[in-house]
């Protein structure tokens, strides 16, 4: 178990040392210019050198994205129950979900801006709208396949209806909640990220499209491998939260 | 339905006029959407005493788990009478214990709250059924084991444990489907000695639902044997084997012989 870990911490690494390796390599032997693709060690440095303000930019996509996340849980949730638990609501809501979900996110985006200006609130929006449809169609998928043994238990025992929802549906669907919210962790860094681009003051986002349009290329490729970590870390979270709530099973991915 | 009832209540059947569970003329059939219904019960009767262990023996696919689940009250019968201790089964019943075709365990519970479930769903706050429940574990021999999740046992423990749930609120009447089916014979056997041995304790009515011919006569007070489907009664019979039932019993003539007619009866021996 320790080794098998180590192995899937190890490989990744290594693969990773090769690319970067590779990287710094090329741009050295070809003198590539530094705004075109600036080196490893290029953004190593500027990562260092603007420090304090990466940190400082990195606070507002986090509170989006999080912040974003946590309202989509805790909407998406209830209406997952809702939608399994009635047919009505399911026939009602469920196309209509499906089809918002074909509309490109970056295409509401400037409408979202026009609603809430270049604060916090947009990209929250933002974040929150891409991140609820994978709860809600995971949670309601899960709330939908509970065993039928299960079920038939519970009938057998005489359980309530809230009795079979929170002893046996829900813990059931469990595994299908995380599912849906490693997904949505992973797009609302996505959708946080769009907020920024299309109008914002603040956040990693908008550092990068103003260091991109000053080519201070290191500066924005930094910019982009803070953004990468951040997701990392984001679902690495639920990753890990869902190992301690779901030791039983994992939904994998 | 409530005229067969009244017009039997009247009559007075039957030698004891009110055994413990009475089955009458119970059918049960399934719409088929673009097709004849599916008739998988046809007309069967048969009485089940109090205290008794009874068998439904038959092949796969006959209505043994229907009639069963009639009997728990999961499924309403087309028509005929249901009735435990005189009063007509149409839902779960508390006193009712099921043990179901497969373990039907709860992954994410531990053993210990797997087997409290019906108690928790009750609300029985009592510290009585815990210390309950932890002496049902050890008899079955899975002491030790409290904690652990069911992805951590094998498929007979899972069983052993699905039949401690079914016991820990102390059923009168306890419904078991096929519970060893899935079982090797060893721990089968072993199984079977041990619901015999619950059942000594406890003094529960038993209906068990069976394939093997052996299973239903090493347990069984009475063997209802079914024809296939749909299913009738194809013949009854009484085992006269003394309890407690030892495992040499399963070579003297009379297990043989009463295997061999019920053997007669499903059509596999003549
Ligand atoms: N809910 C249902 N709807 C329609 N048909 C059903 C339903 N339940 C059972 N049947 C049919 O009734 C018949 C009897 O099924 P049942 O499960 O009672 O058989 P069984 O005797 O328990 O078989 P086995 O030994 O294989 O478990 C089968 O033909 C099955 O297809
Ligand atoms: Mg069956």
């Amino acid at each position: 178990m320790k080794r098998l870990l180590l192995e899937r911490a190890l490989y990744p690494l290594l693969g990773l040392a090769v690319i970067v390796v590779a990287w710094q390599l090329y741009t050295q032997l070809y003198a590539v210019s530094r705004i075109v693709l600036p080196s490893p060690s290029d953004i190593a440095l500027a990562s260092v050198r603007h420090f304090a303000l990466l940190l400082a930019q990195t606070w507002p996509t986090l509170g989006a994205t999080v912040l974003g996340f946590v309202i989509a849980l805790v909407l998406g949730i209830p209406l997952a129950v809702c939608v399994a638990n009635s047919r009505v609501l399911n026939l009602t809501l469920y196309p209509i979900l499906v089809a918002t979900q074909s509309v490109p996110k970056v295409a509401i985006a400037p409408i979202v801006l026009v609603w809430f200006g270049f604060g916090m609130e947009s990209k929250l929006a933002i974040a929150f709208l891409v991140a609820f449809f994978p709860i809600v169609v995971d949670t309601a998928t899960g709330l939908r396949s509970t065993p039928p043994g299960l079920l038939e238990l519970a009938r057998s025992l005489r359980a309530s209806p809230w009795q079979v929802f929170s002893k046996v549906q829900m813990p059931a669907a469990l595994p299908f909640v995380f599912s849906g919210a490693k997904v949505a962790i992973t797009l609302a860094v996505i959708g946080a990220v769009i907020g920024e681009f299309v109008g914002s003051v603040d956040g990693l986002g908008n550092l990068l499209l103003a260091a991109n349009s000053q080519l201070e290329s290191p500066l924005a490729w930094a910019a982009l491998i803070w953004l990468s970590a951040l997701g990392i870390v984001l679902f690495a979270a639920v990753a890990l939260v869902e190992r301690l709530v779901v030791p039983w099973g994992h939904s994998g991915r | 339905m409530a005229e067969v009832n009244s017009a039997l209540k009247r009559a007075g059947t039957g030698p004891d006029p009110a055994p413990f569970g009475r089955f009458r003329d119970v059918r049960q059939s399934f719409a088929r959407p673009g097709q004849a219904p599916l008739h998988a019960i046809e007309a069967v009767s048969f009485d089940l005493e109090r205290g008794k262990l009874v068998s439904l023996l038959g092949p796969s696919g006959c209505g043994k788990t229907t009639l069963l689940k009639i009997v728990a009250g999961l499924m309403r019968a087309t028509a005929g009478v249901v009735q435990i201790e005189g009063v007509d089964v149409t839902e779960p019943q508390p006193e009712f214990g099921v043990v179901f075709q497969t373990a039907n365990l709860m992954p994410w519970r531990s053993v210990l709250r797997n087997v409290l479930l019906p108690i928790e769903i009750r609300r029985d706050t009592g510290g009585a059924a815990r210390a309950a429940a932890l002496e049902l574990l050890s008899l079955v021999g899975l002491a030790g084991f409290e904690h652990a999740r069911p992805a951590e046992l094998s498929g007979g423990m899972q069983q052993r444990v699905a039949l401690c749930r079914a016991l820990v609120h102390k059923p009168r009447l306890l419904l078991m489907d096929e519970p060893f089916g899935s079982l090797d014979e060893l721990t089968r056997m072993e199984m079977q000695d041990l619901l015999l041995d619950i059942r000594a304790r406890t003094g529960a009515t038993v209906l068990f639902v069976t394939h093997s011919i052996s299973e239903a006569v090493y347990l069984s007070d009475r063997v209802v044997v079914f024809s296939r489907r749909p299913a009738t009664i194809a013949d009854m019979i009484d085992v006269p084997l003394p309890y407690p039932r030892t495992p040499e019993l399963r070579y003297c003539a009379t297990f043989t012989e009463i295997g061999h007619r019920a053997g007669r009866a499903l059509g596999v021996s003549r």
